[in-house]
């Protein structure tokens, strides 16, 4: 359900009318819009955004560990509509359970990376992703080091367990 | 080409491979980097050769990456500020900007007028210092080499400027949460004049150089063309997008620290190729010099940090005598000061592009999380679009107009 704050803003409420479930909560705080999207759903809002709100370019994508929180992950996608001049950041909540969600790079093709990188440091899957394997670290590294739970210093390189 | 023995390649050695393509031609797999010259930094590109003609190219990156967003959520708020210079030591003022002004934002503190303009008359120093530091490379890629040494000419005095300010040359820190480091340096205003009023001569120097090369023009105009669609789809920003034809700048659309106040154009080309990918750039250093001269001759009089004492540093002089000022001091540099829980995204346009911290606090002395959308990792993404079809040779023009720094990408 959208808060009451944002009923009135374009944005939501267009998304609001388009399909009324979809958006499970959200905030407007700094002046950002902020919207959190049910995880099934985000290609399709992703693709009606693009298409129908004119938010023609991706910003980036990452991620938010909420570490022993449940849902754990947040990803987070930054929209920006350069013919609005109006950016608007969304979020899907995932479990920590094997996290996964599709992939909009169908969307967006600059989502590639912005999902690689998000798979290798946070290890969050996306679905149908073109190529997802990682990209900063070592292609052998075990573990995800943006995660909370990943020591500063690695695990393997750490000197404090000798 | 000669015949290469497939026996003897070394099994998952796919530098030598070669095999035959359906028309007779014959496909090689090179390497290009990771320590190449024309990279500017650690970067490997699988090449797929077919004679000259690059059929499919692969970007590797990461070997210079240092974890730099896990490292922020080590540090307290403003030692954050000392890592944004190590991403992209080229353009650090807008690192630093870029990095602030979130967390300001979660903060609210208000930034006096003389702190916002000096931050602006920076960032644009740091503009022109990234663009000459762009051009001087990237012609000498082509094989002019006069223009490189012009160009670090000009560099030298840029960075002669940030160690008067700040007393660092590349990794200033000057741009500090709540104001900026230090009170501007006796005499800066001479020093500052004297190097903008022979700046745009210079530039005129740079353009005559390269205009009336011959070998330059022919290996810069029509090449390494990217339809304007295709540079929105994959996120492209900067000089790069605007010269496809895009009248975006984040300084003119989102404007921050009091951009709105100047009067600046926003240079636009349409050809989308390497050379207006230059011309664009070269007209950017004139504008930002406009933009160096409005912030000095307007400079506002007052503090250059803010009023706010659990944040901002008290002045040496209160310190050594005020109890309260001493206090505050310690606490700060001991443990920091507290950001009330929330996130915040600005978009800062730096020489490269789109870059943006987002902050997210959860109220305590160090950043829960950062991420850092920096352009250089953006734009590098158009590199196989930009590669493929295209000769081997162009390649080295078009990465170059890229302008990419490596520690950007990676971070």
């Amino acid at each position: 359900m959208l808060p009451d704050n944002l009923k009135d803003m374009a944005v939501p409420a267009a998304i609001e009318a388009w399909d009324s479930a979809v958006v499970t909560g959200g905030s407007h705080e700094f002046g950002e819009t902020l919207l959190f999207v049910q995880p099934e759903r985000i290609v399709a809002v992703c693709q009606y955004l693009k298409t129908q709100l004119k938010f023609e370019r991706l910003s980036g994508v990452t991620c938010i560990d909420r570490f022993p929180a449940e849902p754990r992950f947040e990803v987070l996608y930054l929209l920006h509509s350069i013919a609005r001049n109006e950016r608007l950041k969304l979020k899907v909540a995932l479990g920590s359970d094997a996290p996964q969600v599709e992939s909009v790079t169908a969307v967006w093709a600059g989502a590639d990376w912005y999902e690689r990188e998000v798979f290798d440091l946070f290890g969050v899957k996306f679905h149908n992703h073109p190529n997802l394997k990682r990209l900063m670290m070592p292609e052998d590294w075990e573990g995800h080091p943006l995660r909370k739970d990943f020591p500063v210093h690695g695990h393997k390189y750490s000197y404090q367990n000798d | 080409m000669n015949e290469i023995d497939e026996t003897t390649v070394p099994a998952g050695f796919d530098t030598q491979v070669t095999e035959k393509l359906p028309g007779g031609g014959r496909r090689m797999v090179l390497n290009m980097g990771p320590q190449h010259p024309s990279t500017h930094g650690v970067l490997r590109i699988l090449l797929e050769l077919d004679g000259e003609i690059i059929q499919k190219a692969e970007p590797d990156i990461g070997f210079l990456h240092t974890g730099i967003e896990k490292q922020a959520e080590t540090l307290t708020w403003q030692q954050v500020v000392t890592l944004t210079d190590r991403m992209d030591y080229l353009s650090n003022m807008a690192n630093n900007l870029a990095y602030v002004l979130p967390v300001e934002k979660l903060l609210g503190i208000e930034i006096p007028a003389k702190a916002q303009w000096l931050r602006v008359l920076l960032t644009e120093l740091s503009r022109i210092n990234s663009h000459a530091v762009w051009l001087g490379t990237h012609a000498l890629d082509l094989g002019a080499m006069t223009v490189f040494f012009y160009c670090f000419r000009e560099r030298e005095d840029i960075l002669r400027l940030f160690e008067m300010f700040s007393g660092q040359r590349l990794m200033t820190s000057y741009i500090r949460i709540g104001g900026v480091a230090l009170e501007p340096p006796r005499g800066w205003e001479k020093a500052v004049g004297r190097f903008l009023d022979g700046l745009s001569e210079k530039i005129d120097e740079y353009e005559n150089l390269l205009n009336t090369n011959p070998i330059f023009l022919q290996r810069t105009q029509k090449v390494g063309y990217l339809s304007l669609e295709k540079l929105l789809d994959i996120g492209v920003t900067g000089p790069m997008i605007r010269a496809a034809g895009l009248n975006w700048d984040i300084r003119k659309s989102e404007p921050y620290s009091s951009y709105e106040k100047f009067d600046f154009d926003v240079p636009v080309y349409n050809e989308s190729d390497v050379y207006s990918r230059f011309r664009v750039r070269l007209e950017e250093m004139r504008q930002s010099a406009r933009i160096c001269k409005q912030a000095m001759d307007g400079m506002p009089d007052g503090a250059w940090k803010a009023d706010a004492p659990k944040v901002v540093l008290p002045d040496r002089e209160k310190m050594k005598t005020q109890m309260e000022a001493l206090i505050y001091h310690f606490k700060i540099v001991t443990e920091g000061f507290r950001v009330p829980a929330g996130e915040a995204y600005v978009p800062v346009e730096s020489p490269r592009g789109e870059i943006g911290f987002y902050a997210v606090s959860d109220g305590t002395s160090k950043p829960y999380r950062v991420f850092m959308r920096t352009p250089s990792f953006g734009n590098l993404q158009c590199l196989s679009a930009l590669f493929e079809g295209k000769l081997i040779s162009d390649s080295i023009a078009a990465l170059g107009s890229m302008d990419f720094v490596l520690g950007d990408v990676d971070r």
